[in-house]
């Protein structure tokens, strides 16, 4: 099929927009994770009565690239008897997941990679993907230490996982759509927004979201004092990094979705007219509400001990699941009395 | 204390409903809200860090740092090589050798006073047991050398210590 010259140089214009657009999301979202280590060590700091590393830059600002670069020429350990093809695959699919479902969130007004009708199970779906690069590495590791961290996560995230989704169907059933560009929409002024909507489902989609990152009180893999370092223990280096890359990238990216679902998305508060300056505050709106939900992120980590094992069963299939469920009755209930 | 035990029961937890305490809930907030004022240094709460090379800590009267040999007031070292030090010394860190003293009211003066740093505990025995009150425990700790060799002090090293505060 020919096109007409007009048609060719509106399809080049496309893909280029298209290509700034997703460098441009994909660009910032790789600054928000060093500037989030940052800010994980001053807060902690704050919190535990210290500075924290601030003589590296501006209020140690430059900190994460002298990281980076420590890490760069760190020797490169591979255990003699661990799985190489996996070893090596472990820290790639940690990161790349993480990376992978952040194209799906509409960051700002009519500015998002791609406009999926099902983001929200696409978004869910990939996270969760993102386990397998620690059982990997647990695995691959031979290290009993690491097998037991990579074994522990894969049961948390079962766990987990179907609690999130549970209470994610009461929010599809609330806004009456799978695409989070509508869930969005449908959240556009402070009054609709889904925390205050729907609290229960709030509670529990933000605790397994806690518990799918890793994240303390739920940081069982890792587990320092008990598992030293868990899955990742073994590894050194840049593979360390990229562990570490990727567990921060998949709390940027649940804070994203955090956000997007429950907290209005980009709206900030009002109905926005169209143009382009208003894109810029919906933005400035989304990234704001973004950095609070990160913030909540690590001052919960350095306020709460971490859960037992049994424990943390316990919460998983005895608490959220139920409560889950029980909220899905609930909305269905309410809708139905509300038609 | 048994949490169940109504009686015993905190105060806090007298009244409320049980469940209240097994969602976390409200745990969870009291912990954020005390973390949240050590975060904004509220209700006296500071930072500790001494920030290094501007600040620098200062130590208690009584503290226990390097030694010194004090001199008396004619400028001679006041250690008679009495051996007490170097007997008491649990780490064995003190070496002494004596020689005859060249005035006359005293018998003996140290040819060699040496201390292995290396060996030494601190605890400040030497000076407790000394009785011409010549070996003497400074404020000084932070002390860098970059050999072993450096860390064997002489005699004239402890002597130059003197000009150190003490107390």
């Amino acid at each position: 099929m020919r096109l007409a010259y007009r048609e060719r140089q509106g399809i080049v214009t496309e893909v280029i927009v298209e290509t700034f657009r997703t460098l441009a999301i994909f660009g910032a979202l790789m600054t928000a994770v060093p500037l989030l280590v940052l800010a994980e060590r001053r807060i902690s700091a704050g919190i535990q009565n210290r500075l924290g590393p601030n003589r590296v830059g501006p209020q140690g600002l430059l900190q994460p690239l002298a990281d980076v670069v420590k890490l760069l020429f760190k020797e490169e350990i591979v255990p003699e008897k661990a799985d190489k093809v996996l070893y090596r695959m472990g820290p790639l699919l940690a990161f790349a997941p993480a990376a992978f479902a952040f194209a799906a969130i509409p960051v700002g007004k009519d500015l998002q990679i791609a406009d999926m009708s099902i983001g929200v199970l696409f978004v869910v779906t990939v996270t969760s993907l993102s386990v397998y690069g620690v059982s990997f590495g647990g695995w691959a590791s031979n290290n009993k230490f690491s097998l037991l961290g990579g074994l522990r996560s894969g049961a948390q995230i079962i766990s987990y996982e179907s609690a999130m989704g549970l209470a994610l169907i009461s929010i599809i059933m609330s806004s009456g759509s799978v695409g989070l560009s509508t869930i969005v929409e449908a959240q556009k002024d402070i009054l609709h927004w889904n925390v205050f909507w729907q609290p229960l489902a709030f509670v529990i989609f933000v605790t397994a979201a806690f518990a799918e990152n890793n994240r303390l009180p739920f940081d069982l893999p890792e587990c320092e004092s008990e598992l030293v370092g868990g899955y990742h223990t073994e590894y050194s280096s840049m593979k360390f990094a990229m562990y570490f890359l990727g567990e921060y990238l998949a709390m940027v990216v649940m804070s994203a979705l955090i956000v997007t679902l429950f907290l209005g998305g980009w709206n900030p508060g009002f109905p926005l007219p169209d143009g382009i300056l208003w894109t810029v505050v919906s933005v400035l709106a989304f990234s704001t509400k973004m950095a609070l939900v990160l913030f909540v992120y690590i001052w919960v980590r350095w306020t709460l001990p971490r859960f037992r094992y049994d424990q943390l069963m316990r919460l998983g299939w005895k608490g959220l699941i139920p409560l889950a469920m029980a909220n899905i009755v609930l909305t269905g209930a309410i809708t139905a009395l509300r038609n | 204390m048994d949490a169940r035990n109504p009686e015993t029961r905190p105060d806090e937890r007298r009244g409320l409903p049980k469940w209240l305490f097994s969602i976390y809930l409200p745990a969870i907030f009291k912990g954020l809200y005390s973390t949240f004022l050590h975060l904004v240094k509220a209700k006296g709460h500071k930072t500790f860090t001494v920030r290094y090379p501007e600040e620098r800590v200062t130590t208690r009267k009584g503290y226990r740092g390097e030694h010194r040999l004090k001199v008396d007031e004619l400028g001679r070292e006041k250690c008679v090589a009495c051996f007490m030090c170097q007997t008491v010394c649990p780490a064995a860190c003190i070496r002494i050798v004596a020689e005859e003293a060249p005035w006359p009211d005293r018998d003996k003066r140290p040819k060699i006073f040496e201390i292995d740093m290396l060996r030494c505990i601190y605890c400040g025995m030497c000076e407790e047991v000394c009785p011409c009150d010549a070996i003497e425990l400074t404020q000084k700790f932070n002390v860098v050398s970059t050999t072993r060799a450096e860390k064997i002090y002489t005699k004239e090293k402890l002597l130059s210590n003197y000009w150190v505060l003490h107390k």
